[in-house]
């Protein structure tokens, strides 16, 4: 037995951001995401524990993966799932967040999955409906389940996170997940490093602990791994400036190639949140290079977003009715 | 507190032997077998299982699987803390096979419910049969019995029965743990407890 105290249940009952969650939080999920890693990879890859739990996915922003790999996680854990977005629903008649959410409610949800343009979204939420909050996203605040997949993904490719090396390259400004990764990372006990255009470098950002370096080429060859955001093309007309001159000049500058990846001289990890605007962040050959794990992350987001869920509903009081 | 040995080393290593020939008289050459041990106690037999099956009848493998059954408990959200999963080990499927589910000891049934349906994940086998070190008979809560028994227990409920392992206790035993009465001290030791 390791002397190590481990904790047997979440200290938080809504996951709205990694700022809340303990590091014996993040280890708890990740040791459960293990089992139900395995439970995937079984011919029937379904168990029965959430059966009595309904969620709802409200999305009220576009999104692929997040919402696939939400659906799928809780489709796995055999609970009962509705899905919501904001296109063609009464929000564009003008109803309220809150109202949306108590209507739905009021069919007998126990848990909302939302993803929200607003930043705040989630936290809102929790505290003016009854129901359980799972943060997907909301603008440019935080993305929980994006970070721990990350950091799940290196923990499995390097047996570690303490002591790894992290770069953040990219749009930090406008991104949910680099924030997220920050806290993950520095609570585990990584080293994060954030490179991209002073432009979209938000101010005070080392206050937060992290290093910040201007020349992607001398940050690559301090870190073990790099995660490539993606540039936000939605969220850059904030003030009417552009942040950077072209999309070409952006890749030039901040964007990986093969060339720049083999100067580095030694194995980093190729990390990327998706949707990957290839050509920008990163070309084709170093996204679908060796030692890209960009689909790892893919997979194991299904194990994590389970075993959030799980550890969730495992502190939603049992209904004696 | 006070515990009486149910089963001492020598006494173990002949009921664990007896069980390997139960095995081998009802399924020959063990071919079409599949040994199953449940996480996180049943494991320790059903690998002492294999060993002595393989040395007996000189074989070199056997199928053999290691199941957690953590995700198909009926307690969920019935206990304080959600249950911790271990690691699953069965890499092969289970349609056609004779099934031995292994585990320590068999109290209410519980378990061995949860671990016939994560069983299902892996396909169907023929038959399913259930070996238990220690039966704890009258304490049942489900219809389920043993195939095969090292040993059966009469106990009543705060009595505990834990088995211990040479590989990771020190000794292989079998304890019966009575709690004294109240006025006096009750803690059941924790550690190589059985959780039953």
């Amino acid at each position: 037995m390791s002397a190590t105290i481990q904790s047997e249940q979440l200290s938080v009952e809504h996951l709205l951001g990694i700022k809340e969650l303990t590091a014996a939080d993040i280890e708890l999920i990740f040791r459960t995401a293990d089992g139900f890693k395995e439970v995937l990879n079984r011919p029937i890859k379904k168990v029965p524990s959430l059966r009595d739990i309904t969620v709802a996915n409200l999305f009220f922003e576009s999104s692929t993966r997040t919402r696939v790999s939400f659906e799928l996680a809780e489709k796995r854990l055999s609970a009962d799932v509705v899905n919501f977005s904001s296109s063609g629903s009464s929000v564009s008649k003008g109803e309220t967040l809150v109202d949306t959410v108590n209507n739905i409610l009021a069919m007998k949800v126990d848990m909302v999955v939302l993803r929200h343009p607003d930043p705040g979204a989630a936290v809102f939420l929790s505290r003016n409906v009854g129901a359980r909050i799972v943060n997907a996203g909301d603008g440019t605040h935080e993305h929980p389940t994006q970070a721990l997949l990350d950091a799940y993904s290196i923990r499995e490719k390097l047996g570690k996170v303490r002591g790894i090396k992290v770069l953040i390259v990219g749009d930090v400004l406008h991104s949910r997940v680099a924030l997220s990764n920050i806290f993950c990372l520095q609570k585990l006990g990584a080293e994060v490093m954030l490179c991209g255009p002073s432009t979209l470098m938000p101010r005070h950002i080392d206050s937060l602990g992290v290093k910040v370096e201007y020349d992607l080429d001398k940050a690559l060859r301090w870190c073990d791994v790099a995660n490539m955001l993606r540039i936000q093309m939605e969220r850059q007309k904030g003030d009417g400036i552009a942040n950077f001159p072209s999309l070409r000049e952006y890749a030039m500058r901040f964007g990986l190639d093969l060339q720049r990846y083999e100067r580095i001289g030694k194995k980093i990890l190729i990390m990327h949140p998706g949707p990957i605007n290839r050509g920008v962040e990163i070309t084709s050959q170093v996204a679908d290079h060796a030692n890209s794990i960009i689909l790892d992350q893919v997979e194991n987001g299904v194990a994590i977003r389970m075993a959030v869920l799980y550890l969730l509903a495992a502190r939603i009081p049992r209904s004696t009715v | 507190m006070s515990s009486i040995p149910l089963l001492t080393s020598k006494a173990f290593g002949l009921t664990v032997e007896r069980l390997c020939y139960q095995l081998i008289e009802d399924h020959g050459d063990l071919e079409g077998l599949a040994l199953i041990g449940l996480q996180p106690r049943g494991v320790l037999l059903a690998r002492r299982l294999r060993t002595e099956l393989l040395r007996i009848i000189g074989k070199e493998n056997l199928a053999y699987g290691e199941l957690d059954i953590t995700f198909h408990r009926d307690d969920f959200r019935h206990r304080a803390t959600p249950p911790q999963p271990s690691i699953t080990q069965l890499d092969f499927m289970l349609d056609e096979r004779k099934v031995v589910l292994v585990d320590d000891v068999l109290y209410t049934g519980r378990t061995i419910r949860a671990g016939l349906d994560a069983l299902l994940a892996f396909g169907r086998p023929s038959s399913v049969h259930l070996l238990v070190l220690i039966d704890r008979r009258f304490s049942r809560e489900l219809p389920i019995q043993p195939d095969y028994v090292g040993k059966w227990v009469d106990s009543i409920g705060d009595q505990r029965v834990t088995v211990e392992w040479k590989e990771s206790d020190g000794a292989d035993q079998v304890l019966l743990h009575t709690a004294n009465d109240g006025s006096r001290d009750t803690a059941i030791p924790q550690g190589t407890s059985a959780g039953r």
